[in-house]
């Protein structure tokens, strides 16, 4: 089982400050789109909220948290609690919205 | 007791994503909250948002993501045994994380001042929604900055490992973990602005 | 595989080997087996505890002792009752005490992944338990809004909630540390060749409930922190006077409390699965059924919780979609009764004690799962909702249910554990007045319900006084029996006869080390070569 020690005696693999920074400057990027939107109109802030958030959150996920260079446990952990909540959301929702 | 030596650096890693998940659902629980109430309020959130200030709520993010980027540049100062410079970056955010403390100081004392907290007898005059979505935001802010103070708190004694050689080019596994703690106090502002500040 | 201990024995774990001794040895332990016992030994006071209260309650009902208690004390009985056989008793129960004892040794390891993790999550079972104690004496006094903390009556009663609540909140921490700390054992620390499928049961039953564990635990969690942020800044999310909604604190509260149904039920049915191959003499039957129905039990499990909102006012759409779900969870759990059923048919069965309380764990599991269906329909719920009926029904499952698999499993792994054997006699003695005094308990509260006895009432009308005075007597002869089996055990710790390393013929690796384990289980770490359930017999009849 012990496959940890990899990381170790290969440093090679490890990104370096470039890779990080340019998802930096990706970030900014995107957060001044989502305030641009946010100005355009309400229905644009929304949309803007919908799909810009989540991509912001995913890249953080991504890089700054090395889910890519993680194996595929730890995807599926993630992917496992993102859907457990949008199922509760939905749940909830065939309440709230039918009511 | 249990003698044995046992370092299992995935695992780690695991338990840490693992504890972050009961994070995410912790906060999944608070979104889910605001999008009910959001659904049953829309006017009055949007009325709520007008009131935030937009402004602060922009620079504080890129506060963050710039804190953000300093952890993980750390990690990989330290990866590369370039102790100085992983000190430097570490301290930047802790620096950066502070200045967000404080920006949101600012700004919840200019709630308070303009009688906008729950409870308060000016806040009991507006419409229910507004009181809840003002409840919404005090609370889950709030909840976002003692998170932000804990982060702060793990990175600091991370300094000072640093500085002390506890975490070093071959054994930083703690560094990693703390960072992927700040990076989810991060991404939970990521949604926290657009969901106050900029689409309500 | 039984030659690991050939050479010279090293001392068991209950010998103090480090630098402390006695009492603080055991504080500081990090060692998965004595935390168990430690799990063990708390979690069975506060067991009687909870006992006790249920038994005055019983008492209550009969009218001659109505005295005895005021109404108000009546409303903060019930509240604790369920909150200490709740959270300090049920949810904990089998993942701890026998997740932690046992998770390792099945799966060939020396400890868990996070040994002092572990210990932390029991320092914080205590102090919320302290906690939870201290709610009771201090503030306005012992909490009266039953155990589920309904805002907004929650919001606004006098009494003191906020600690109770924090309370619930800290045990909460420690339950999500134990799921931590299991996923991760069962991810990293298997032994060689120990591949997912050859894992026993238990472990499965015990990583499902992990799951749950973590995604669940933090949504109640956030509830009960917005419970508390009401009640001393008064946010208004809950307060309707404020634009808040009581039906999103109970959407919120059984989001995690449904799943803890089941927390707290599939270690249960995973200890019942190690238990019945042993004593049938035979391989599990249908292990990757069972495998895949405690996880698909633990996923759509996590999405029936608004059954218990069926009369609070919910749009028909959620009525609908709840009610096909609860429907839908009883499959998984069928397919494990069939299976447990076929494990026995044509088995060599040894009748031994903790086959005879499995068996028990199935027909009254089976009572109340069945009644829990009834319960999934709409138009029997309008009914019986928020009566008797309900009450039996949850006690059939949490008592008969789990409950019952504790106690097998507590005599199942007993040699192991602790190195004595018990009484066989005395505990047979014990299951005659515990069955009897269960069924006459709950089931009258069953019929109770259905002729219409609302729960959580101080008095009642004179036509349901002959079912109360049956289940009182009832619940007599159930605390007679738990004494007996209880002080059975507590004899034999002292003066038991020493057990032998495998006294019941199992043949998953626990059986295969000393009773009681020495410190660090396995003197080396075996390989495994086989599914869990390998007997010999079968393979040559």
């Amino acid at each position: 089982m012990n496959d940890t020690l990899h990381s170790h005696e290969a440093p090679i693999e490890h990104p370096g400050y470039g890779t990080f920074i340019g998802v930096w400057l990706l970030l900014l990027l995107l957060t001044g789109c989502l305030v641009g939107l946010s100005h355009v109109s309400q229905t644009y802030a929304v949309w803007g909220l919908m799909t810009l958030t989540p991509l912001k959150a995913g890249l953080v996920f991504y890089y700054f948290m090395h889910l890519k260079y993680e194996g595929p446990v730890f995807k599926i952990v993630i992917l496992v609690t993102l859907g457990t909540l949008l199922i509760f959301f939905a749940l909830l929702f065939s309440d709230v919205a039918f009511r | 007791m249990s003698g044995h030596v046992h370092r299992d650096d995935l695992g780690s890693r695991l338990g840490m994503w693992l504890f972050l998940v009961t994070e995410m659902v912790l906060f999944g629980g608070l979104f889910i909250g605001y999008s009910y109430m959001r659904y049953r309020y829309p006017a009055e959130f949007h009325h709520g948002g007008m009131e935030l200030n937009a402004t602060l709520g922009v620079i504080n993010t890129l506060v963050l993501l710039t804190s953000s980027l300093t952890v993980v540049l750390s990690i990989v100062a330290v990866q590369r045994a370039e102790k100085q410079r992983a000190m430097a970056l570490l301290s930047t955010t802790l620096g950066l994380g502070l200045t967000f403390l404080v920006i949101k100081g600012f700004e919840w004392s200019a709630k308070f001042h303009h009688g906008l907290y729950p409870n308060s007898a000016h806040l009991a005059t507006l419409p229910p929604g507004e009181q809840v979505f003002f409840g919404l935001y005090f609370t889950m802010t709030g909840l976002h900055g003692v998170h932000v103070i804990a982060g702060l708190s793990v990175l600091s004694v991370m300094l000072w490992w640093v500085a002390t050689d506890r975490i070093r080019q071959d054994r930083y596994i703690h560094l990693e973990n703390s960072g992927l703690y700040w990076h989810l106090v991060d991404v939970i502002w990521i949604f926290l602005l657009p969901l106050f500040y900029l689409a309500a | 595989m039984s030659g690991t201990h050939a050479t010279t024995p090293e001392p068991s774990y209950l010998v103090d080997t480090g630098t402390r001794t006695g009492v603080m040895a055991w504080l500081t332990t990090t060692d998965h087996k004595r935390i168990g016992l430690l799990y063990l030994y708390s979690m069975m006071t506060f067991f009687f505890v909870g006992v006790g209260i249920g038994l005055v309650m019983r008492l209550v009902q009969l009218t001659t002792f109505q005295k005895l208690v005021t109404a108000q004390t009546y409303n903060a009985m019930f509240t604790v009752h369920g909150v200490i056989m709740i959270f300090l008793f049920v949810v904990p129960g089998l993942p701890a005490i026998f997740g932690n004892f046992f998770l390792p040794i099945l799966i060939g390891a020396k400890d868990v992944s996070f040994p002092r993790l572990n210990l932390a999550s029991w320092y914080f079972f205590i102090a919320g338990a302290i906690l939870a104690v201290l709610s009771l004496f201090t503030g306005g006094g012992a909490p009266d809004t039953g155990w589920t903390f309904y805002a907004p009556f929650s919001l606004k009663t006098g009494t003191n909630v906020s600690l109770a609540v924090f309370a619930a909140f800290v045990l909460g921490f420690s339950s999500m540390l134990t799921g931590i700390n299991f996923i991760t054992t069962i991810h990293r620390m298997r032994a060689p060749g120990m591949h997912w499928f050859r894992m026993p049961l238990m472990c499965w039953a015990l990583y499902s409930t992990a799951w749950i564990q973590l995604l669940a635990t933090p949504i109640v969690a956030i509830t009960l922190l917005l419970v508390i942020l009401e009640r001393f800044f008064g946010i208004g999310i809950f307060d309707p006077a404020k634009g808040g909604d009581p039906l999103l604190y109970q959407h919120l509260f059984w989001i995690y409390s449904h799943p803890a149904v089941y927390i707290m039920i599939l270690p249960a049915m995973g200890a019942i699965s190690e238990i019945l191959p042993t004593f049938a003499k035979r391989p599990i039957f249908g292990y990757k059924a069972i495998a895949f129905s405690s996880m698909s039990i633990a996923g759509v499990g996590s999405l029936v919780w608004a059954h218990h909102m069926f009369t609070s006012g919910m749009s028909g759409m959620a009525l609908m979609i709840f009610s096909l779900l609860t429907m839908v969870v009883a499959v998984p759990s069928a397919i494990k009764v069939f299976n447990w059923v076929s494990t026995l048919y044509k088995g060599s069965i040894d009748f031994q004690p903790p086959l005879l309380f499995a068996l028990t764990f199935i027909f009254l599991f089976c009572i109340g799962g069945l009644t829990g269906v009834m319960q999934g329909a709409l138009a029997i719920n309008v009914h019986i909702h928020d009566t008797y009926f309900i009450v039996g029904h949850f006690h059939y499952v949490m008592f008969g249910g789990t409950g019952m698999a504790l106690f097998a499993a507590l005599l199942y792994w007993f040699p192991k554990m602790f190195g004595k054997m018990y009484s066989k006699k005395a505990i047979y003695a014990s299951w005659f007045p515990m069955f009897i005094g269960f069924n006459m308990l709950y089931f009258g509260m069953m019929i109770l319900g259905m002729m219409g006895m609302p729960r959580r009432y101080y008095v009642h009308l004179p036509q349901f006084h002959t079912m109360h005075v049956i289940a009182t007597v009832g619940s007599w002869f159930l605390v007679l029996g738990l004494v007996i089996f209880f002080a059975t055990l507590i004899y034999a710790t002292f003066k038991g006869e020493k057990a032998e390393d495998n006294p019941w013929g199992g043949v998953t690796l626990e059986w295969t080390i000393p009773s009681p384990p020495p410190l660090e289980n396995f003197d080396v770490i075996p390989t495994i070569t086989r599914g869990p359930y390998h007997f010999e017999q079968e393979e040559h009849p």
